[in-house]
């Protein structure tokens, strides 16, 4: 599957986008030719008599002849407008579809990550989580799009179009994914400084394994056992991370930042912009302005040992 | 056929005698001419000298705009390039957009209208000089503005549109875009001020005889476009200086959502201004593209009802498609289908101009000079721009494309295809009338090659990116995403572009080096404008002419006729009515002034002082009140109207 | 003449990199004083507290605005309630308990004070804790006008800082014991 490509649909919406993409290239690709090839039709007196004084005189039959054509043109424009405009209402009644009720998922854009929320009616049970939706295959999934500071642009090109995140709105983005696989976003509207490196990915799984990722994501993370993850924990506790992040069944409740519960199993951190693997996590710790300048996570001081030891407890945040 | 004749400026008559059209040349020509010096330079009401100037201008700010494009392809052509952070580049952008769409294709469009509109209407000058010289001073605060605060570290980087809340008070401290909000401030008032001169002169000051129906494309372009200014600009000037810089220096809440305002807001009055702002750029090129289509196939166009027709049905409908450029907001899904409609219907009047041109090449005689390369150049790339804008009406394809390297291939492709070619065919085409010299058409032909195939190997594999998930503004992007092989392309290309406009520059220089080779009328064309010398006299016409059909040049069997009359021991001008022309009154005109300097400066104190305190708005009003007495101040002579019948006086000498 | 005037506004731009305009990303701030802050008044020897210099982030538009989102984000507003004061002693007039200059209030937020002000020492790094200094600084007046934020974009709660009317600084070390809340 081609990453994060409009031309590489696993949904019915993102499907019916790229056909009509294909089919209006084809139809435009054609114009465009017929127009060119006229253009050089239209050139082939230069190769006749060249710097005459006399004006070209042109006889009335051409004349009309001419006037029948350019009509003929503008009549077929009109029709191939048309067609697309017709084509176009038809593609967007197909995306406009959707069930009356559905998994529902808030996403809030800040600058530069996404904050997702689980909805529940219980609100115990409202799942948050940051920068990896989770969703099951085949069936529609409502997201309400919202934004906390600047506009964002939630955009997953193989599975849908995009959508404003505007302060001040709140809108309702319907997705679908076919089959399993996780798949690329990005945000797409110039959201400041870091607005590059501002994904996001979107798991889709059977639904069997979406529920178990689902229970499993609510339940708090395991407390440590090991020494090292224990002291981990008391430097996360105490260095100042938990004034803005939050790790479900600790102390650390914070909603300045992205939730960090079971931050383990997310396939990347920092919004998309590295894999997480340890050295990563280290390397984003010590030094998050190196790679994504103007980020508002600050480089906390830390001692080698307790940068070691806090990442060996965030390892353990599956 | 008028024969051409290097040695005169004007045809001789059988009544006029030689040495009395010398006399009165010269007479004309000490009461016209702009005094020598630096008070010469800043005080002249010159519609050439002004339009000389706003054109050398408006062009360096196309270089300028090109060199910040070439830092941006530079940095993105590897992922993960270093050569630029987030901050540099997105001033960089921003200025990139704000220089090419504000300082540059809107200004070189009316800078055009501002030197040929009256020669090819025939008048002596443009409606108001003085105007048109304070709007030209008022275009280089902007300029001088916006790239001091580039080199302070004080650009915008919002980008050329400045959504809020990003650009807000909150989230864009400082002041990089109040210098935004105050370049558009400046660049406005100087557009609506060429637009308002160029609606006067073409109404009130035709020669007799150009009846509506007898105007140059040229010209009607240029009218069409004014309208439009006058129309779009006050939305953004709202939008900017008043709403945005309002609620950035005091505190209003236009936009802020938590106390009334709303962010949408603001992107419907951009937008609203900002679509018809593209047509702004893109009309006037249409204009140029007749006369050179005409002179290089031998023959009239074909259509010039249709084509008339088209600029106003295009002007009309541009301002109904705004809401197109948010698509991806939460605006009810039938609104913006209205606006799918209207975006696809705005390509039958284009449709149609083009076929018309094609139709004159089918059945005239193309002779391939520079010129006319340029105009297939603009086929071959803005139809391409033309089809994915259709495309791109389509709300569910735009869904997926918007805010997408596929739009700024779009774009680039119409503006550059649309706007650049047109624009390069047009120097090429009027440089021998501005500089009294030919340039080289080797150089002109490598000029062309280089710069059609830049554009399309810069521009084409965007289309491809965009479509492949690549968002636009964005300073660097991962290596996965597999983007680099055709950015490092588009960048190439980008380079290319660059060697181009080296060439032409490097031609302009060397024709400049040589001696005058141009006569009046080289190319053997049939506006108005190739009546007189190359370069033309500060006067433009020694007699007014008479416009006989809509190809003055072309149509009259013998010399063309002519209105004596104007008196020519002060500045005067024929005033004639607005459908059939005809000879209505004389009108003074003034003489060189520094007021419009003075005022371009007190422009620039109440609203560059407007940022840091409200005193400066209060100082600079007030200054400008001297101005302003000073500019209404005219002497008992000067105030003398005549509206003495002029046809009375006339002899003509048909 | 006109190349010489073009290029000296050419150099008079370079001439002036705009403080207010920085936006210091990749840098560390510096150190928090390693004064000693006194709590009474009485103290052996010479005044301690003599240090005028600027904050870093005082005459920068970036550093304050990012001060007043952590102000929010921090919670500062439950004591001092938008700036105007509520348990915790009001920012935006000219009572400084413990003092205005940058040194000083970056010690306050820093090191804490008595009757409730938390110590932030351990959970702000020095560059977050300068630019409070600057946005607090600001809510009185006490920095340049122009690289003041202007207002958020939520409810109009108080005037904005560039609508604050410029203070003068008080150079005091500590108040006396009388003007104490």
């Amino acid at each position: 599957m081609q990453i994060q490509s409009a031309l590489d649909a696993a949904s019915l919406q993102a499907r019916s986008i790229e056909h009509l993409w294909w089919w209006m290239f084809g139809v435009g690709g054609a114009i465009w030719l017929a127009v060119i090839a006229a253009m050089f039709f239209a050139l082939r007196a230069a190769r006749g008599r060249r710097g005459s004084d006399d004006l070209q005189h042109v006889p009335a039959e051409s004349h009309k002849g001419l006037e029948r054509v350019v009509s003929g043109a503008v009549i077929i424009t009109v029709l191939v407008l048309t067609a697309f405009l017709v084509a176009d209402y038809g593609v967007g009644r197909a995306l406009a579809a959707h069930p009356s009720r559905a998994l529902t998922i808030e996403v809030i854009g800040h600058q530069w990550w996404w904050e997702v929320q689980y909805d529940d009616t219980n609100p115990s049970r409202r799942l948050v989580t940051a920068n990896e939706i989770h969703i099951p295959t085949g069936e529609q999934v409502q997201l309400k799009l919202s934004a906390a500071d600047v506009i964002h642009s939630f955009w997953v090109p193989n599975l849908q179009g995009k959508r404003d995140l505007i302060p001040g709105y709140t809108t309702t983005h319907w997705i679908k994914a076919d089959k399993p696989g996780t798949y690329r976003g990005q945000c797409a509207e110039f959201c400041g400084l870091q607005h590059a490196k501002m994904a996001l990915h979107v798991v889709a799984e059977s639904p069997s394994q979406f529920r178990a990722w689902f229970a499993q994501a609510s339940t708090p993370n395991n407390p440590p056992s090991d020494s090292t993850s224990l002291y981990g924990q008391r430097v996360f506790l105490t260095a100042g991370c938990s004034v803005c992040h939050t790790i479900g069944g600790t102390t650390a409740q914070a909603t300045i930042g992205p939730s960090l519960t079971h931050f383990k199993s997310r396939a990347t951190i920092a919004a998309g912009t590295l894999a997480n693997t340890r050295e990563n996590v280290e390397g984003w710790i010590a030094n998050p302005q190196a790679i994504k300048p103007g980020t508002r996570m600050p480089a906390v001081p830390l001692k080698p040992a307790e940068l070691t030891a806090l990442v060996s407890y965030l390892e353990t945040l599956k | 056929m008028t024969p051409r004749d290097e040695n005169r400026t004007l045809p001789a008559d059988v009544t006029l005698a030689d040495e009395e059209l010398e006399r009165e040349a010269s007479r004309l020509d000490a009461v016209w001419q702009t005094k020598r010096g630096l008070w010469g330079w800043l005080t002249t009401v010159d519609h050439k000298e002004i339009g000389r100037r706003y054109l050398v201008t408006t062009f360096l700010m196309f270089i300028a705009g090109g060199i910040e494009a070439a830092f941006m392809r530079t940095q993105l052509m590897r992922p993960g390039n270093t050569l630029l952070g987030p901050d540099k580049y997105n001033q960089l952008f921003t200025t990139h957009g704000t220089t090419m769409m504000f300082l540059f294709a809107v200004p070189i469009m009316t800078a055009m209208g501002i030197y040929f509109v009256p020669l090819m209407v025939g008048a002596r000058s443009i409606a108001f000089p003085r105007l048109n010289a304070f709007g030209y001073w008022t275009y280089v605060v902007a300029v001088v503005f916006l790239y001091v605060s580039l080199f302070a570290n004080t650009a915008p980087d919002v980008g050329w549109f400045a959504y809020v809340p990003l650009s807000g008070p909150q989230y864009s401290p400082g002041h990089r875009v109040d210098v935004w909000a105050q370049v558009v401030t400046f660049t406005e008032i100087a557009a609506l001020v060429a637009a308002v001169n160029i609606i006067v002169t073409v109404f009130k000051m035709r020669a007799p005889g150009m009846s509506l129906n007898r105007v140059p494309l040229f010209v009607w372009a240029q009218l069409v476009v004014s309208f439009m200014i006058v129309f779009a600009m006050p939305s953004v000037a709202t939008g900017s200086t008043l709403m945005l810089a309002t609620d950035r220096a005091i505190n209003m809440h236009w936009f802020n959502p938590a106390e009334g305002g709303d962010a949408l807001l603001w992107q419907h009055i951009f937008w609203f201004f900002g679509h018809p702002e593209v047509y702004i750029i893109f009309l006037p090129a249409l204009g140029f593209i007749t006369p050179i289509v005409e002179t290089f196939s031998r023959r009239k166009v074909f259509g010039y009802t249709a084509l008339v027709m088209s600029n106003i049905t295009t002007a009309f409908f541009s301002f109904g498609l705004w809401v197109h450029h948010m698509f991806a907001t939460p605006i009810p899904e039938l609104g913006q289908s209205l606006f799918t409609a209207a975006s696809m219907l705005i390509a039958i009047p284009t449709g149609i101009q083009i076929f018309c041109w094609l139709a004159t090449i089918w059945s005239g005689r193309p002779e391939l000079r520079t010129p006319m390369l340029f105009v297939l150049g603009f086929f071959f790339t803005f139809v391409n721009g033309g089809i994915t804008g259709v495309m791109l009406a389509s709300v569910a394809f735009d869904k997926q494309a918007h805010d997408t390297f596929f739009v700024v291939a779009h774009l680039h492709y119409v503006l550059i295809g649309g706007g650049v070619m047109p624009l390069f065919g047009a120097f090429y085409f009027w440089f021998p009338k501005i500089t009294g010299r030919m340039l080289s058409e080797t150089m002109g032909k490598v000029n062309f090659w280089l710069f059609v195939i830049g554009v399309n190997v810069a521009f084409f594999p965007m289309h491809v990116l965009g479509l492949n998930g690549m968002p636009r503004r964005v300073y660097t992007y991962l290596p996965e995403t597999g983007w680099g092989p055709l950015n490092l392309v588009a960048t190439l290309g980008a380079y290319a572009i660059a060697v181009s406009v080296v060439v032409f520059i490097a031609n302009v220089i060397r024709s400049l080096r040589r001696a005058p080779d141009a006569g009046p009328n080289p190319w053997d064309s049939s506006g108005l404008e190739w009546a007189v010398s190359s370069p033309p006299p500060p006067y433009n016409f020694v007699h007014t002419p008479i416009a006989t059909s809509r190809h003055p040049l072309w149509d009259t069997a013998i010399d063309l006729p002519v209105i004596t009359g104007l008196r020519s021991d002060r500045r005067e001008v024929l005033l004639t009515t607005a459908f059939d022309a005809r000879p209505e009154s004389r009108h003074y005109h003034p003489a060189d002034s520094i007021w419009p300097v003075y005022l371009a400066g007190c422009m620039a104190v109440v609203f560059i002082g407007s940022i840091f305190s409200p005193y400066f708005v209060l100082g600079g009003l007030g200054l400008s009140l001297i101005g302003l007495a000073g500019w209404g101040w005219t002497g008992a002579q000067d105030r003398e109207r005549e509206r003495v019948q002029v046809h009375q006086s006339i002899v003509d000498t048909a | 003449m006109r190349r010489i005037l073009c290029a000296a506004i050419v150099a008079c731009s370079l001439a002036v990199a705009c403080e207010r305009e920085e936006r210091r990303l990749n840098q560390s701030s510096p150190n928090g004083p390693a004064v000693f802050v006194a709590q009474v008044p009485l103290q052996p020897g010479p005044t301690l507290v003599t240090d005028t210099a600027e904050g870093p982030f005082d005459d920068n538009a970036y550093g304050t605005s990012e001060g007043q989102q952590l102000f929010e984000q921090m919670n500062c507003s439950g004591c001092h309630g938008n700036g105007g004061g509520a348990m915790g002693p009001a920012l935006m007039d000219d009572e400084w308990t413990y003092g205005s200059l940058p040194n000083q209030i970056f010690a306050s937020i820093a090191e804490g004070r008595a009757n409730g002000m938390p110590s932030w020492k351990y959970k702000l790094t020095n560059q977050q804790i300068w630019e409070l200094v600057a946005y607090v600084r600001s809510l009185s007046g006490l920095t340049p006008k122009s690289p003041r934020p202007a207002r958020e974009d939520h409810m109009m709660v108080k005037p904005a800082p560039n609508q604050t009317p410029n203070a003068k600084p008080k150079n005091t070390g500590l108040p006396g014991a009388s003007q104490r809340p």
